[in-house]
């Protein structure tokens, strides 16, 4: 195999120094190491070394909508982003509830071969929040399953959520919940506030996302067992979730870079491109946001990249569908909202976007220090660079990106995968 | 004036009291034995109705044929399951049809915004989901300015508009607040708390759960329309719970000050939000309402499409 000299590199965001990877691993980073013979040479003088992001929530949206983003684009995006592992949703079709598909959707991904693939299980058999999958077959699987969800769905059923909890500690698993009560959120189209009172469009209130939480974390206590809240958007989830904590109970929790970013006031456009579940929210519970994942409350960024196709997006709001790419743009987003606001240094977002994420996915080669002897995975990233987002001139097969137009600081420069290249110079490698 | 008529919120003073003194002058035409003006002859008015809407759909077309226009009514029966041809693809025929204005009724709020953003010709929102209404507001203001004996380049300063119901889910309510309150009249929303939007303190009027408190001190009381099918979601517990105590009644028609007027959008649950007494008493505006529809949405056709100057 191959070996990189990566010159002059600035490792989480510090002094200059060499990083060598010889054979998919770290095997030196400091200044003085000698180039061995034949290596290739990365002038990384002024980018930011970090370790390779990993995504705890990516809809990748193969089988079955292979016409938002395939596995091959999907993770092409997360190359470019940074990301070295993601998880992929199970909310496919068909849905990933059987070692089966997992299966599928892991071999796909290591044939693409941009990023590592680890696909995430359904809790329920067909997402239809009636019977559980079957987590026992999908652990043991080539892919290893840990991480359940019925993202998309919550698991709403009290009884079902406990048991669900209580079996997957059996082989150390973590139970993802989308935290929404479908009572209090039937016909809901954004959050319930001032501007939907306004907007006339029916409230998605904060509480139907707390109620949950609270509800779950008291469960997950109850059966000692890990429980991980995907999407937190409210100041009020923020609350539970560090009391939570400060029981010393299993409860993590992600956030995504549009909801440390945007607020609802952009709905008054009627333009779907901003229709996302959770909602966008105020600019009080972004500040909330921000603060709990300087403060680790909230353990890590999560991008919920969700693609749609240009006809889902371009109707009347209350048809459109829910969700927005994010793989390309989440180290971006992290920056302008946490770094350049100076909540988070480099250090911290390599701790929230890839030590973190991988200690919750349960992911042993990734998220790991930039040290000798840790697996070559990492990506060298340009704070100085700002541009304006396009994504026409995104990898993702969809362009429904919300930060469209804004001026974004940053550039990821290369990413490596095991020593491998899988993006240089910003271009897929 | 803008291009569009799609908020009430984004009307100034100017242009909303351009647009009733226009209608006051139109309101003459009707008058006459052929109610007929060449203004906007060879002008293409589509009217895009989402969701049934007689009297509204009806209103539209007569004050466009007034003007001369040419009138395509185009009926698409509101299916958001089996969604068949999109917005867009429906905007896009329109275009190429040379539609010069769409007046569009729309059950989800926000599609007249939508629609603007594909159509080079105007769009006027003839109500969009639970978002708004002006031209309804546009003709109730019209309505109270004639009511109170003002004239043309008068406002509404001092009066005190009493709106009572489902504020929640109104767009008639939320375009005359905007509206009402711009004009300087002082709203006042009355509602059970469950049919109020939540976070409504940025809204320009007061709000109270007391109707019984808030006759006396009303001029004008505009009764909304509820839905039957509220009571199912547990908005309230019965019609008849709602109607003892936010229904206008005779009694509560008794308690309003000598010259207050009775309005109500259309159509009407008799016997629930309105007694039919009330609905027929000489206090009603609610027929005028009708008539001055006509005239309101002839004076926006005709000065979105006709132009400023015409107007003058």
């Amino acid at each position: 195999m191959s070996t990189w000299v990566i010159s002059g590199a600035r490792p989480l965001g510090g002094g200059p120094a060499d990083i060598i990877l010889t054979d998919g691993t770290i095997s030196a980073a400091g200044s003085g190491a000698a180039a061995p013979r034949g290596a290739q040479v990365l002038d990384a003088t002024g980018l930011i070394a970090l370790p390779g992001l990993v995504d705890l929530h990516t809809h990748l949206r193969e089988p079955g909508r292979e016409d938002a983003e395939t596995i091959e684009t999907g993770t092409l995006a997360a190359a470019l982003g940074g990301f070295t592992a993601v998880h992929a949703m199970a909310n496919t079709d068909p849905v990933a509830d059987t070692a089966g598909v997992t299966e599928q959707i892991w071999r796909l991904g290591r044939q693409a071969g941009h990023c590592d693939v680890q696909p995430v299980g359904a809790v329920t058999v067909g997402l239809a929040g009636s019977r559980l999958a079957e987590f026992g077959a999908m652990a043991d699987s080539a892919a290893r399953v840990r991480v359940f969800s019925d993202d998309g769905r919550c698991v709403s059923d009290a009884v079902l959520m406990r048991r669900a909890l209580e079996y997957v500690k059996a082989f150390d698993g973590v139970i993802a919940q989308h935290a929404q009560e479908p009572r209090l959120t039937e016909g809901a189209q954004m959050n319930e506030g001032v501007a939907s009172g306004r907007l006339g469009l029916a409230g998605w209130p904060a509480v139907a996302e707390e109620a949950i939480i609270a509800r779950d974390c008291l469960l997950a206590a109850h059966v000692g067992s890990a429980l991980h809240i995907c999407h937190v958007s409210t100041a009020g989830s923020v609350e539970i979730i560090r009391w939570a904590k400060s029981k010393g109970w299993r409860v993590t929790a992600e956030v995504t870079p549009h909801h440390l970013l945007l607020t609802d006031d952009l709905v008054a456009s009627y333009d779907p491109v901003y229709k996302v579940n959770p909602p966008l929210r105020t600019a009080t519970d972004v500040a909330a946001l921000r603060a709990a994942l300087a403060d680790g409350t909230i353990d890590c960024v999560a991008t919920d990249h969700a693609p749609h196709p240009v006809e889902d997006k371009e109707t009347e709001w209350a048809v459109a569908a829910h969700g927005m790419t994010g793989l390309e743009t989440a180290l971006r987003v992290v920056q302008e909202a946490m770094v350049d606001t100076g909540l988070l240094g480099w250090a911290g977002v390599a701790d929230r976007m890839s030590a973190r994420p991988a200690v919750i996915g349960r992911l042993t080669g990734h998220g790991r220090p930039l040290a000798p002897g840790e697996p070559a995975n990492l990506v060298l990233y340009d704070p100085a660079a700002r541009s304006a987002v396009d994504p026409a001139t995104h990898a993702s097969r969809s362009r429904n990106s919300p930060f469209a137009g804004m001026t974004l600081p940053g550039q990821v420069i290369a990413t490596f995968l095991r020593g491998r290249p899988t993006v240089l110079d910003g271009k897929p490698a | 004036m803008n291009r569009h008529l799609i908020s009430a919120a984004d009307l100034s003073k100017q242009d909303t009291l351009l647009i009733l003194d226009t209608a006051e002058e139109l309101a003459r035409v009707a008058d006459r034995p052929i109610k007929k003006l060449p203004t906007l002859r060879g002008r293409t008015v589509v009217n895009l109705f989402f969701e049934d809407s007689t009297r509204t759909r009806i209103s539209f077309e007569a004050a466009a044929k007034r003007l001369s226009a040419d009138v395509i009514n185009f009926a698409v029966k509101g299916s958001s399951v089996a969604k068949g041809e999109s917005l867009k693809d429906t905007a896009l025929t329109l275009e190429a049809m040379g539609a010069d204005a769409v007046v569009v009724r729309h059950s989800a709020s926000g599609a007249p915004h939508r629609l603007a953003g594909w159509l080079r010709g105007s769009v006027i929102n003839a109500g969009d989901g639970s978002h708004e209404h002006p031209t309804q507001a546009l003709l109730d203001a019209f309505t109270i300015r004639r009511r109170f004996g003002r004239g043309a380049g008068e406002a509404l300063d001092g009066l005190r508009v009493t709106i009572v119901g489902d504020v929640l889910h109104s767009r008639v309510a939320r375009s005359n607040v905007w509206l009402l309150h711009l004009l300087g009249a002082e709203v006042t929303l009355i509602a059970p708390p469950t049919l109020l939007p939540v976070a409504i303190d940025g809204w320009p009027c007061s709000v109270s759960y007391d109707l019984d408190a808030a006759l006396p001190k009303s001029d004008v009381v505009m009764m909304l329309r509820i839905q039957q099918e509220r009571m199912n979601a547990a908005y309230f517990p019965s019609v008849r719970e709602y109607s003892r105590r936010y229904g206008l009644d005779t009694a509560r028609l008794g308690q309003l000050p000598e010259d207050a007027i009775v309005m109500h959008p259309g159509p009407m649950n008799r016997g629930v939000e309105i007694a039919a007494e009330v609905a027929d008493s000489p206090r009603s505006t609610i027929v005028e309402q009708v008539a001055n529809g006509v005239s309101v949405r002839m004076a926006v056709l005709y000065l979105l499409l006709g132009g400023l100057e015409a107007g003058k």
